[in-house]
């Protein structure tokens, strides 16, 4: 097997790894190979740095003060929308409500526009790939308000069955809701099929881009959909980030969510006027400090040459998943045509989190689960998986380190 | 690789390759569920208790990592012929050694203790301990007729 990186233009991954700290440990004893970023990616020093300077030296809270610090901090905090704006090709910088991740972004849709606009009988169609996050909430509406929730199932792959999604589709959708990527599997869904396919039968669409959009540029304009959730954290960012990308009029139209300050006009005890978007959906003080972070990753992410990156991705992907099918006695769960970022496996005779544990003695970090998604592990007939997952930082390297650490599994329970 | 070897030692891999008294237990009197949310561990543990108190047989069935299902085979070729109260003093001193609180007054055999030592290495692994402890909870509630399933997190 060729261990030689593909030679990518424009792209240094040794040169751009310096830019992740933690990646430079041990763990263990053993170099750090870390293949959790689906859970959560690793910081650049921009992020670090930015916490480090807002709290040292421009701190305060936001939309309230006279007062300098407090006007920097609103000017720094209100910012990160024109940069998400110009990041994701938005139209209208209000149009990013500030969450505190993907799963955040979802329930407020739940919340606030199906509340409003669905009715009992109305249907909310999502695929068999969702994680938790994009199940809960509409089961939690359907049981508020009678909504019925429906299924479009994937083959053995890991690929929707188009056919089968379409025959779902019909007048009585009135939401279509689904992952850009399986965090699972790590299929990439046809969005912009399944978009237009929505709109054509008069449905919204919102896509949980949890896993999406670390791994391609999301141009929201052309994509066309209504709603796009996603986390700031697994998108190089701090924790506690993330927005709700929805269209202006949608957004004007739904009601607050939560209530509180910063989301109102005026409040009497008889009456209150809430605040336009997207202050009406961010009531008390909001996460400063980490939007603000989260600013300094997509000012970061936007100077990437992402084509380099995506190629980049690719061939570790590509590379990884012929190191892992060369083992005997693995199995890949998940092998759809269009894949990002995701290896999931199985080895014969040993359970997931046994894998685990024995891959972390060697320095490699891994997640062992169901991955917040139980129906695709039912539908596998897994119990869970070992999951191996990437992000722009991750090697070939880090793939042979992944095989050899499975083999020394295979070696403890020979 | 000393660390693994002390989790993963032989008598670990063989009672969970060769689970001893798996299945049901026809006779049982005493029936208990327990399910780990995080790992998706599950086990089912039944109990024949005769009237003078002493656990004549003790049966596991269920599904999860090696650490669970050596524990569960282990536990249960340890609690037979043991009376409620001296199966529940054993459980207490290995709770106490695997998560580092007291260890709880009792008589336990040094025996006994001998057998369950090779599962004490969880005590290096905070994630694994769980894996460890979810057959005993399960087998004291099924002493202790408890109808909800013990859960762990």
């Amino acid at each position: 097997m060729n261990t030689k990186p593909a030679i990518i233009p424009n792209f240094d991954v040794e040169a751009l790894r310096q830019e992740f700290p933690i990646l430079a440990r041990e763990i263990n004893g053993k170099p750090l190979v870390f293949l959790d970023s689906a859970a959560s990616a690793q910081k650049p020093r921009v992020v670090l740095e930015s916490l480090r300077k807002t709290y040292e030296e421009e701190y305060a809270n936001v939309h309230r003060g006279v007062y300098w610090l407090s006007a920097t901090a609103t000017k720094n905090y209100e910012g990160v929308r024109k940069k998400l704006k110009s990041y994701f090709n938005a139209k209208d910088e209000r149009e990013f409500v500030f969450t505190k991740g993907t799963t955040e972004g979802i329930n407020l849709v739940a919340q606030s526009w199906g509340r409003a606009f669905l009715k009992s009988g109305d249907e909310v169609l999502i695929t068999a790939l969702e994680h938790h996050s994009n199940i809960v909430p509409w089961q939690m509406l359907r049981d508020q308000i009678g909504i019925k929730l429906v299924v479009a199932p994937i083959d053995s792959n890991g690929n929707l069955i188009w056919a089968e999604f379409e025959k779902r589709l019909s007048a009585k959708t009135k939401l279509v809701s689904v992952a850009h990527v399986s965090n699972a599997l790590g299929t990439i869904l046809p969005i912009e099929k399944i978009v237009r396919a929505g709109h054509a039968v008069g449905a919204k669409v919102l896509i949980d881009g949890a896993q999406g959009a670390p791994h391609a540029r999301v141009d929201l304009r052309a994509l066309d959909a209504d709603f796009y959730a996603f986390s700031g954290h697994k998108l190089y960012g701090p924790t506690g980030t993330g927005a709700l990308w929805g269209k202006k009029a949608l957004l004007d139209a739904m009601p607050p969510w939560q209530g509180g300050g910063d989301m109102i006009k005026s409040v009497s005890f008889e009456k209150t006027d809430y605040a336009d978007v997207p202050a009406k959906f961010e009531a008390g003080t909001p996460n400063i400090a980490d939007v603000i972070a989260m600013g300094a990753a997509i000012d970061w992410l936007a100077a990437l040459p992402w084509d380099a990156i995506e190629a980049h991705e690719a061939d570790v992907l590509a590379y990884g998943t012929a190191q892992l099918k060369a083992i005997p006695g693995l199995r890949l769960i998940g092998e759809a045509d269009h894949k990002a970022g995701v290896m999931s496996f199985v080895l014969e005779g040993v359970h997931p989190h046994d894998i685990g544990t024995i891959l972390d003695q060697q320095g490699v970090s891994v997640r062992a689960g169901n991955h917040c998604a139980e129906p695709v592990m039912e539908f596998f007939g897994v119990p869970g998986t070992a999951r191996a997952s990437l992000g722009m930082y991750s090697t070939r390297a880090d793939m042979d380190a992944l095989a050899a650490a499975i083999r020394k599994v295979q070696e403890i329970f020979a | 690789m000393s660390d693994l070897r002390d989790l993963y030692q032989e008598v670990i891999l063989d009672h969970s390759k060769k689970p001893r008294n798996f299945g049901p237990l026809d006779a049982a009197n005493h029936e208990a569920k327990g399910h780990n949310p995080l790992c998706g561990d599950r086990v089912t543990v039944f109990l024949q208790v005769g009237d003078n108190g002493l656990v004549n047989d003790a049966h596991f069935q269920g599904s999860g990592c090696a650490i669970s299902m050596a524990s569960a085979s282990l536990m249960t070729e340890l609690v037979k012929g043991k009376t409620e109260a001296e199966a529940k003093a054993l459980f207490g001193k290995f709770h106490a050694i695997v998560t580092g609180e007291d260890e709880p007054a009792g008589d336990v055999s040094a025996d006994d203790m001998d057998r369950l030592e090779p599962l004490t290495g969880v005590k290096e692994f905070p994630m694994r301990v769980k894996c460890a402890t979810l057959p005993w909870h399960t087998f004291v509630a099924a002493i202790d007729d408890k109808k909800t399933p013990v859960v762990t997190e």
